[in-house]
């Protein structure tokens, strides 16, 4: 029999019993976001026709928290775990790196798409959203919070103190996923800035998942499909090629 | 029938920048024996250990456990192997029975109650199974461990330093329990800077130093080639004689240690401290001790590795 289940309900446990912490202050976050960006940008930011602003703004919300959660728990379970030591009971039984990969990973988007539902759970009654084409969402969300998931893991083996992921976190997964196109669309942004966006793999995950709820984006959701699954397709090789190696875990 | 290899390491290196952690260790510990690894802080014991349980890669040599090399076939390799690491680590998110029952499940085990069950009992943890991990003391959180390194009920189970800083009791239950695992076929290694604990309970000996292995042998032949029964005696009145005197070492307290090969010698040089007109206060046959023997080995500066 296979450790990989055993891992997988340990990391949901972890996040589960703080889920004060872990769900619920993140989506008062995407809510206050909401309250306060809603009324003082709408009417001044572009939305797409037929939506309005604060419409517009509770998908990327959902998906910017979606994006930030899932690297949030799986870089602060690797990384508590190697500061505190007890990584060695999960490098000491016979989990194979896909074992683990698979585990955390498949934690970071669970706790990423719970935080998820919590904000459309709590914005449906402020500002309600249709949802045209469900199937597109849940696609994106699974690839946008698998994408950041998978970058946790990275994050969090190499990271050897705790500041030095605070580092990744604020000086890449912030900026990336704040300026992923949550709160503006990029057709409204000058065109360096717009090309400069198409570079920013979230970007597309935002944009696809809003797709699933209007009917429209700024880049058809088959072409922003195709980006973010390569990038997690390309980041979890690389993420399994190190795991094999014991990179930074088994010296 | 000869008895299988527990565990085989063939020339082990292991750099860590310019220090050779090991340099070289050839090493077989067969099944069902009760072996010590000795060695000061740095000599490299852990090290070996880690290399053992995947923990660290080494730079060549190869190492097996039950007979599956730990790197080309490491699911098998650490099936076999339970590790007790030195340093107490848990994690704070779970209570005792969560511990071992993840544990249990990462080895791949379901329904694994009844033994989770019987080391709460044998480890005493009985009362504290539904508290968090956080809650427990050291001692306790030290037992958690052991525990969880035998969930899988491996053949081989390393203990490095179990008994740093641990109360007595623990330390005779820890004792009982390891000795009935090894009664009962399994296979320990135990590393531990309490010499006596090493001399009463390992049958065969390895000694480490800067990376390499200096001595191995049965624990009887260890004493019997570097150490030595002494006489240890103490004067109310009058000195050594001459004759006593110059094999005689001054003690702490301000007694004698006379090197004796057998209880002809006893006797006899009672008889010359009685001739030269000396009262004795205390008198003891001191049996050979791992000490001295550790001491001896560490400060030859010829030390042989071992293997030549």
């Amino acid at each position: 029999m296979s450790g990989f289940p055993a891992l997988l309900r340990k990391e949901v446990l972890r996040f589960w019993k703080v889920s004060f912490q872990t769900v619920a202050a993140p989506v008062v976050s995407a809510l206050l976001y909401l309250l306060v960006f809603g009324p003082a940008l709408g009417g001044r930011v572009g939305a797409f026709p037929g939506v309005s602003y604060a419409q517009f703004l509770v998908p990327g919300l959902a998906m910017m928290a979606m994006l930030q959660n899932a690297f949030a728990n799986s870089s602060s379970s690797i990384i508590q775990s190697k500061v505190t030591g007890n990584i060695v009971f999960i490098l000491l039984p016979p989990l194979a790196p896909a074992e683990l990969f698979a585990a955390y990973l498949l934690a970071a988007m669970l706790r990423g798409i719970a935080v998820g539902v919590g904000v459309f759970a709590a914005t449906l009654w402020l500002v309600p959203v249709p949802l045209l084409h469900p199937l597109w969402a849940l696609a994106f969300a699974a690839v946008g919070a698998g994408l950041l998931g998978v970058l946790g893991i990275v994050a969090g083996i190499w990271a050897e103190k705790f500041d030095q992921l605070a580092a990744f976190q604020n000086f890449l997964v912030m900026p990336l996923t704040f300026l992923a196109g949550v709160f503006y669309s990029v057709h409204s942004l000058p065109p360096f800035w717009r090309d400069v966006s198409r570079f920013n793999p979230f970007f597309y995950a935002v944009d696809g998942f809003r797709y699933g709820f209007f009917g429209q984006s700024d880049v058809p959701p088959a072409t922003s499909l195709g980006f973010a699954t390569a990038a997690l397709a390309a980041l979890s090789c690389l993420t399994l090629y190190l795991l094999a190696r014991g990179w930074k875990l088994r010296h | 029938m000869t008895a299988r290899v527990a565990v085989e390491a063939r020339a082990v290196r292991k750099r860590y920048g310019a220090v050779r952690a090991l340099d070289g260790v050839t090493l077989a510990v067969e099944e069902g024996e009760f072996f010590g690894l000795l060695g000061p802080n740095g000599a490299g014991k852990t090290t070996l250990i880690s290399a053992l349980a995947g923990l660290a890669i080494p730079d060549s040599g190869t190492l097996a456990v039950m007979g599956h090399d730990v790197r080309a076939d490491y699911r098998q390799a650490r099936r076999s192997l339970g590790i007790v690491p030195q340093e107490i680590v848990f994690d704070p998110f779970f209570t005792v029975r969560e511990t071992l029952e993840f544990q249990s499940g990462y080895f791949g085990l379901r329904d694994n109650g009844a033994w989770v069950d019987e080391l709460l009992d044998r480890l005493g943890l009985v009362p504290k199974a539904d508290a968090n991990m956080r809650s427990l003391s050291g001692g306790m959180k030290r037992r958690v461990m052991v525990a969880q390194a035998l969930v899988h009920r491996p053949p081989v189970i390393v203990l490095d330093e179990p008994t740093a800083g641990v109360d007595v009791e623990l330390r005779q239950a820890l004792w009982a329990f390891v000795k009935d695992l090894n009664q009962a076929g399994h296979t320990i290694i135990l590393t531990t800077h309490y010499l006596e604990e090493a001399q009463q309970l390992c049958a065969r000996i390895a000694m480490m130093k800067e990376g390499r292995i200096v001595a191995l042998d049965s624990t009887a032949r260890l004493l019997a080639s570097f150490s030595e029964r002494v006489l240890r005696v103490k004067l109310a009145r009058g000195t050594l004689p001459g004759a006593l005197l110059a094999d005689a070492a001054p003690e702490a307290g301000g007694g004698w240690r006379i090197p004796i090969a057998d209880m002809a010698h006893v006797e006899r040089s009672l008889a010359q401290l009685r001739e030269a007109g000396a009262a004795v206060e205390s008198l003891e046959v001191a049996e050979p001790e791992l000490e001295e023997v550790f001491v001896r080995i560490m400060r030859r500066d010829d030390a042989v590795p071992f293997p030549p």
